[in-house]
């Protein structure tokens, strides 16, 4: 027999003959492993799905959004002042090197209606540069055109969600369709990307920016320019990322005629930033998620420790057999090594089947969007060392007693 | 073959010291079997387990082969019972989840390496060959013992230590243990030495120490 592969079975006989206690103590192991493996394959899925979904955005894009407006020292919340415009895009387009296209837009919820079907619903006002900045597709028809923006033409390209419900078995193309006190026609019908944690737009209709200035918010700043909500910049080359949001800053600033030492009326992100920031909070989710499981394989471990000591009292007397036959104290430490290595290697192996099993249970379930959960191969490798691991931890000291029994008191024991 | 020279085993009880062996001569020649006689608290299994290298003297020395036992560490200790000695105990002491063949396989796992075949021609030679897949729980008194004598053969040690090997048997059982062991005794030429308190079991030994409160009271040659 292989030298190595003795010791083995030899512990797998020492498992086997106590079947119900090596399986209550593997349950532990198995609870610990399969948390640890569905915990983490949700923080996995959750990191994926959130950077996919920027990713879906556009990783080349920063956006601008309004800042803090502060009035007598009160400062509301990001996003509450109205301070972009229409012209500040155009600014932007003009003097920022870089710049492949700026695509400002502004929004407002309305109330969609098509015969008897109503829908409320987020009304985008864009430019025709807003299909690129967000990696649009239309399934039918067109995007919203350079004409229809110049013109202000009552036309709209509507979500797939939007198209289900109002036109449900109707090609929507040509069709009509009342939003608010205002009838536009359908041109375009936009591929589903998905729910999403940032707003789909499968549930969103998109008019030019002019319609909705013309029709719905009228909002002017102080010096005569159109409000928008956003200003999306689209980076022609990856690696002046960080040289477009210092220039468009410093052209805002003087722009909104900002002191030095004042603070920026606006935010400038580029999704670099976004996607470090989200991988980092998700990271910290992952391994909070990780450490709450652990503990539970931490109790499974103890769990290992207290039967591997019952173990060693019971088989007092099998020790100094052993050692009556020339067992050497390494012998009998290999021995209980191996056998609480197993015990909870083969609940690393059950845990392992189960947290998968569990965690593709969990996968379609939708929070945020829907979750597809991800058990990547280190964490794997993580759980069945680690459980190797806790079972050579909680197994040195039953072992290392074990090992230190004199053999005429433990050949003496009953 | 065996030289204790001024062996004393002294243990302590609580503060109180317990002399239990005091100033022990033995020689014992290589192929002698020998029977060691005497009450109980005699101090004949403390030196049973001296002899066989289970535990070491408080002072004397401990010749085995002509090579100092006495000052050894208890990882060398393991090693000379592995390669050296033989067990036999009075209640057979068989691992009660393994079959016979694995007990006797037991035998030779600590000295080098587990050979089957062997371990099925010791089984062969106690008469327990069609017994081998049993555990021990399935043999009777007699059985077990004849499964621990193959195991303490089986490695072919030149020294067998036995320690009452028929104190749990009734006399006819314990009488063909004895002829199994005198007859394997005289094929492999070991050095045997048994602890007993059954004068006739003593009988098939060539040489009788007695011993009494720690020392060796006479010995008669049969």
């Amino acid at each position: 027999m292989k030298r190595w592969l003795e010791p083995l079975l030899n512990a797998w006989e020492g498992v086997r003959t106590h079947k119900l206690r090596s399986s209550l103590t593997i349950l532990g192991i198995v609870i610990g492993v399969a948390a640890v493996i569905a915990l983490m394959s949700i923080g996995k899925g959750v990191q994926t799905q959130i950077l996919s979904q920027i990713e879906s955005m556009g990783s080349n894009v920063i956006t601008i959004s309004p800042g803090a407006v502060t009035e007598r020292g009160v400062v509301g919340g990001g996003g509450s002042a109205s301070t972009l415009t229409l012209e500040d895009a155009e600014a932007i387009a003009e003097q920022v090197p870089y710049v492949a296209a700026v695509a400002p837009y502004s929004s407002s919820n309305q109330q969609l209606i098509v015969g008897g079907e109503n829908l409320n619903a987020r009304v985008i006002g864009v430019t025709p540069e807003y299909q690129d900045a967000n990696n649009l597709y239309t399934t039918a028809g067109i995007f919203i055109s350079q004409y229809d923006y110049k013109r202000g033409t009552k036309v709209a390209v509507i979500g797939s969600n939007v198209a289900d419900t109002l036109f449900s078995g109707v090609d929507p193309i040509g069709q009509q369709l009342r939003m608010g006190n205002n009838i536009v026609r359908v041109i375009g019908v936009l591929e589903s990307k998905g729910r999403s944690m940032f707003g789909s737009t499968d549930d969103a209709l998109m008019i030019p920016l002019t319609t909705l200035q013309q029709t719905i918010t009228q909002s002017r700043t102080a010096s005569g320019g159109h409000v928008v909500s956003s200003i999306a910049v689209v980076v022609s080359d990856d690696e002046q990322m960080n040289y477009v949001v210092t220039e468009t800053t410093s052209l805002l600033r003087s722009r909104h005629e900002l002191s030095t030492g004042e603070a920026d009326d606006f935010n400038v992100q580029s999704m670099e930033e976004l996607v470090s920031t989200i991988t980092e909070v998700s990271g910290t989710l992952t391994i909070f998620l990780g450490a709450i499981a652990a503990i539970s394989l931490l109790v499974g471990g103890i769990g290992v420790m207290n039967i591997m000591l019952v173990s060693v009292v019971e088989r007092t007397r099998e020790i100094g057999i052993r050692k009556a036959l020339g067992a050497r104290e390494r012998d009998i430490w290999g021995q209980f090594l191996t056998e609480s290595a197993l015990l909870s290697f083969t609940g690393g192996l059950i845990g392992l089947a189960v947290g998968w099993g569990a965690s593709k249970l969990i996968s379609g379930v939708e929070i945020m969007g829907t979750i597809t959960t991800v058990v990547s191969s280190d964490i794997v490798i993580l759980a069945l060392a680690v459980s190797v691991g806790i079972g050579l931890l909680f197994g040195f000291l039953p072992a290392r007693r074990a090992s230190r029994l004199n053999p005429i008191e433990a050949l003496r024991y009953e | 073959m065996i030289r204790l020279q001024d062996i004393a085993k002294v243990y302590l009880l609580g503060k109180r010291e317990l002399e239990v062996l005091r100033g022990v001569n033995l020689h014992i020649k290589q192929g002698e079997m020998i029977a060691i006689m005497g009450p109980s608290g005699s101090g004949k299994t403390t030196m049973l387990n001296l002899i066989g290298c289970l535990d070491i003297p408080s002072s004397g020395s401990y010749y085995l082969e002509d090579r100092e036992v006495s000052r050894l560490s208890s990882g060398e200790l393991a090693q000379v019972r592995a390669q050296k000695i033989g067990f036999i105990f009075q209640t057979y002491n068989l691992l009660p989840q393994l079959s016979a063949l694995a007990n006797v396989e037991l035998g030779m796992r600590y000295a080098g390496g587990v050979d089957s075949g062997r371990a099925i021609e010791a089984l062969n030679r106690v008469g327990l060959s069609d017994r081998a897949n049993h555990k021990p729980s399935e043999l009777s008194g007699g059985e077990q013992q004849r499964v621990a004598i193959a195991r303490a053969l089986v490695k072919d040690p030149p020294l067998i230590l036995a320690d009452e090997p028929t104190g749990n048997l009734d006399s006819h059982t314990g009488e063909e243990i004895m002829s199994i062991l005198t007859e394997l005794h005289r094929e492999q030429n070991n050095t045997l030495v048994m602890i007993t308190h059954e004068a006739d079991i003593a009988h098939h030994c060539q040489r009788v120490i007695h011993i009494k409160d720690g020392q060796i009271e006479g010995e008669e040659e049969l």
